[in-house]
């Protein structure tokens, strides 16, 4: 320990820290020097493991403060500053922080003025303690070793590199976060160990002292490459907080290349499966007519069949949607002219309503079907299939605008509405539309056609029921 | 089908969550595990643990319970109509993992959503489940953020708010008519209910803390909710005008935007294209503008072009300024915080640093260029001791001399 002695004239001293970040003990010398009246430029400040040669026949005992000394003057600010800044890595640390305190006693306000460059500087270095610590927190990772013997149990290793003196100031964080939880941090400046009760300090470590892996981080790692979402590479913002030199010590880092690299091609792909680039959309019915022939857009329009476009006046009160052509429709190009269509007129007629002055079309415009022998047998459209298809029905509602949209089947309905709906839950009343119009629901006409008996005659009856209703509206509509 | 391993069901059910934008844990009650049987402790600053490639901070374990879904809204990649593969795991399973994760420093806690299964309380009620297993059966005291089912039992939803640091609703589409097109399942009105009895539920938990010490928090970190960006034809003027009224009527600490991207098997009714991030981030920076600098709704809206958008080339504050130029230059020696907070350029910290630093001198535009990122594009709003920026301000052309200069180049351009 350091004798102490009356100041003298003149003189450098020399200090020399027991810690690198040892503020109380910097905090201490300093007041004694400037109670001493020692000015800045006299003194050099040197950490363990630093070269102190600048003032190699400087003095090493403080000198003692006169007894009438006025006390050292330290606002908060410049206190919490310092702690940080005490940390940093920088040799000049403890100089700058000396001639601060020294500028403090003549100017107590100094810490306000931000265009002050000792100010600067201290802010400056406490940031970049603040920030070093923040990604202490983030970054450790810890890799757990299991022990043989069952009373040791679980202990939990971490390998991690900062770039200041953090470690001990950060021993908290991890003690009140992990408490019932046995740790040790290794890093090259020290290491803490840590045993659910007592906080201890050990020497620094390599590397290869922290376990090389743990079994969780292949989740992770999973994990990691999952929730990243392709479509938005930013790879700037990535490394503005997670910069590479932290790289090597995170095991999902690894990834990172290939996952950039991936990226486009994965979200070409996403855009390119849902393929729908439609163009403007068709401003007239005959451009529909046009565009629908060649629409490849879903697995049926791929099969070997021809678009059938609905048919009616332009200016219709009432569009009636049906599912999609059938095996004849697909023949003549003409909407509802099968079994179906034949019932259908049947039971127009019989409620009074024109099919002539309705426009009739189909929800999807392709016939589904799946080869037996000669025969192609009608499938129902898919959701997906008739929502793409909803483009085509959505143009012509625009163009025709209808009072009174009558979907028959579910798959109408969906055309009509984007989801699913229960035909026996919402027939028989008007489901408002966005657009102002009304929606009616009812069934399809080839569902009367697999009914036999009194099971036929009721659905009949229901079917003319909802029509009756559509005619009646339709009446107060015009 | 043979069942999943729980990797399996991580790389499906992580895939399925992350259109949520929210990753936050920041601004909850204070707590650690000292003390207690568990681990896990909230500090008031959230901790992004890591960054993906996308730029987003991952900070929760966030997954859903399962992407199984009996709704069919069109934005989502897990509607019924989707093909994607379908995945679902056990309350216990989300535990282990979220306890495993945490105890090696990967996440501050877990961010819990779902698809609806067999009905909106049922899965509100696995949900809950979850948050009651870390909390009670673990201790558990890191982040929680459980996403709310509006349809659920109000009753379901207070208890998730009992475990949970945040809880969120997503309003999803920022018009009503979006909304009904593209969910069609959800209604508005159910939404906002939900969020509304969230908001008294707050407020009543912080009366009753004033009055009694031991009175149970509830969501501690408040409700947030998100919106998507793009799927519709809202417009900013739409989705701002949205936003306050949600921050105003439902005390939101949180409005995220979500630019749509691209999901795979895509519904057909919607635009399939590269997400609008540029459109993103000037609601995010309209968001910020009305949350630190005083800015009103109606400035943000005075700053959109005739479209209703904001201009995607130059920042929502610079385009208000270029508008209202009679307002500038501002004097940074004279002028109030709130004048100086409405020079493009200046930062709400710069502001601070200014209204400090003139005290002790008067500032010269050499000050004023340590104190903020860039001076030039500070330069044109401000006089300082030494600097008038004579005509600068009238000149026509100003916007293309203080647009950023040249468009950003594609990373991977062919």
């Amino acid at each position: 320990m350091t004798a102490l002695q009356h100041v003298k004239l003149g003189t450098y001293y020399v200090v020399h820290l027991p810690e690198a970040d040892d503020f109380d003990f910097w905090r201490e010398r300093a007041r004694a020097l400037v109670q001493c009246d020692v000015p800045p430029d006299r003194i050099a400040w040197v950490e363990p493991g630093g070269s102190g040669d600048l003032f190699a026949h400087g003095e090493r005992r403080m000198p003692v403060p006169p007894m009438d000394a006025k006390p050292v003057r330290a606002n908060r600010r410049f206190v919490s500053l310092a702690k940080n800044a005490i940390l940093h890595s920088d040799p000049e640390r403890f100089a700058l922080l000396y001639r601060l305190l020294w500028r403090l006693q003549s100017n107590p306000r100094m810490m306000e003025d931000k265009a002050d460059p000792d100010v600067r500087r201290i802010e400056e270095l406490d940031k970049n303690v603040r920030r070093d610590s923040h990604k202490m927190h983030a970054f450790v990772r810890f890799r757990l070793v299991e022990s043989e013997d069952e009373e040791v149990g679980e202990h939990y290793v971490a390998w991690f590199e900062p770039e200041h003196h953090i470690l001990r100031a950060n021993a908290g964080f991890f003690m009140r976060r992990f408490s019932n939880m046995r740790w040790s941090i290794l890093t090259p400046r020290g290491s803490l160990h840590w045993d659910t009760e007592t906080m201890s300090e050990g020497p620094p470590a390599e590397r290869h002292d922290a376990p090389g892996g743990d079994p969780m981080e292949n989740l992770w790692r999973t994990y990691y490459a999952s929730i990243f979402n392709p479509a938005r590479l930013k790879i700037g913002a990535m490394l503005k907080e997670m910069p590479k030199k932290y790289w090597k010590n995170m095991p999902e880092a690894a990834l990172i290349p290939d996952l950039i690299a991936g990226a486009q091609g994965r979200e070409a792909k996403m855009v390119e499966k849902g393929a729908l680039e439609f163009e403007e959309r068709p401003d007239t019915l005959a451009a529909i007519d046009k565009a629908i022939h060649g629409c490849r857009k879903c697995p049926i329009g791929q099969l070997d069949n021809h678009a059938v476009m609905g048919e009616g006046p332009q200016d219709a009160a009432l569009m009636i949607v049906g599912e999609q052509p059938g095996d004849q429709e697909d023949q003549t190009g003409r909407p509802f002219v099968g079994p179906a269509g034949q019932l259908l007129d049947a039971h127009l007629e019989k409620v009074g309503i024109d099919r002539r002055a309705a426009y009739v079309t189909n929800a999807v415009k392709h016939f589904k079907y799946v080869q037996r022998g000669k025969r192609r047998l009608h499938q129902n459209p898919g959701a997906k299939e008739i929502d793409t298809c909803r483009w085509w029905i959505e143009s012509e509602r625009e163009i025709v605008k209808p009072k009174l949209v009558l979907a028959m089947g579910a798959s109408a309905a969906r055309s009509v509405l984007g989801k699913t709906v229960s035909i026996s839950r919402v027939r028989g009343a008007p489901i408002a539309l966005e657009n102002g119009s009304e929606l009616w629901v009812t069934a399809h006409p080839s569902y009367l056609l697999r009914l036999e008996g009194p099971a036929r005659e009721e659905q009949a009856r229901l079917f003319d029921a909802d029509l009756a209703a559509v005619r009646q509206r339709l009446e107060e509509l015009a | 089908m043979a069942s999943q391993t729980v990797l399996q069901k991580l790389e499906i059910l992580a895939d399925a969550a992350k259109y949520d934008a929210s990753c936050a844990s920041s601004g909850t009650a204070k707590k650690n595990s000292l003390g207690g049987k568990g681990i896990g402790s909230t500090e008031g600053m959230g901790i992004c643990h890591a960054y993906a490639p996308d730029g987003r901070c991952i900070s929760l374990l966030k997954i859903l319970l399962t992407n199984h879904c009996v709704f069919d809204c069109h934005y989502c990649v897990n509607r019924k109509s989707s093909n994607v593969a379908r995945a679902r795991f056990t309350p216990q399973e989300v535990v282990d993992l979220t306890l495993a994760f945490y105890r090696r420093n990967y996440i501050e806690g877990l961010f819990l959503s779902s698809g609806i299964v067999k009905s909106s309380n049922h899965t509100m009620e696995q949900i809950v489940e979850v948050a009651r297993i870390l909390r009670e059966e673990h201790d558990f005291r890191g982040y929680i953020h459980l996403k709310t089912i509006p349809e659920a039992d109000p009753e379901i939803v207070h208890q998730a708010g009992l475990y949970a640091d945040r809880v969120s609703i997503n309003v999803e589409l920022p018009t009503d008519s979006g909304l009904t097109r593209l969910a069609p399942d959800k209604d508005a009105r159910q939404i906002e209910g939900a969020m509304g009895k969230v908001k008294s539920d707050l407020v009543e938990a912080k009366d009753a803390r004033k009055r009694f010490k031991h009175a149970p928090r509830f969501a501690p970190a408040g409700q947030s909710t998100q919106m998507i960006v793009g799927a519709d034809a809202a417009t900013d003027v739409d989705i701002v005008g949205k936003a306050s009224r949600l921050y105003d009527n439902f005390r939101l600490r949180r409005v995220y935007y979500s630019a749509f991207s691209p999901i795979p098997d895509a519904s057909a009714v919607l635009p399939l294209k590269r997400p609008p991030l540029i459109r993103e981030h000037r609601l995010y920076q309209s968001d910020w503008l009305m949350r630190f600098y005083g800015y009103k709704p109606t400035d943000v809206m005075q700053a959109t072009e005739a479209d209703g958008n904001l201009p995607l080339d130059i920042d929502p504050k610079l385009a208000w300024a270029l508008k209202f130029r009679e307002a500038f230059p501002v004097d940074v020696n004279r002028a109030s915080k709130e004048q100086l907070l409405r020079v493009p350029g200046l930062g709400v910290k710069a502001v601070g640093k200014i209204l400090a630093s003139r005290r002790h001198r008067a500032l010269r535009l050499d000050d004023v260029a340590l104190l903020t990122q860039s001076i030039t594009k500070v330069r044109p709003f401000i006089v300082t001791v030494d600097w008038r920026p004579i005509t600068l301000t009238d000149r026509a052309d100003l916007r293309s001399l203080l647009a950023p200069k040249t468009e950003q180049l594609e990373l991977f351009a062919a």
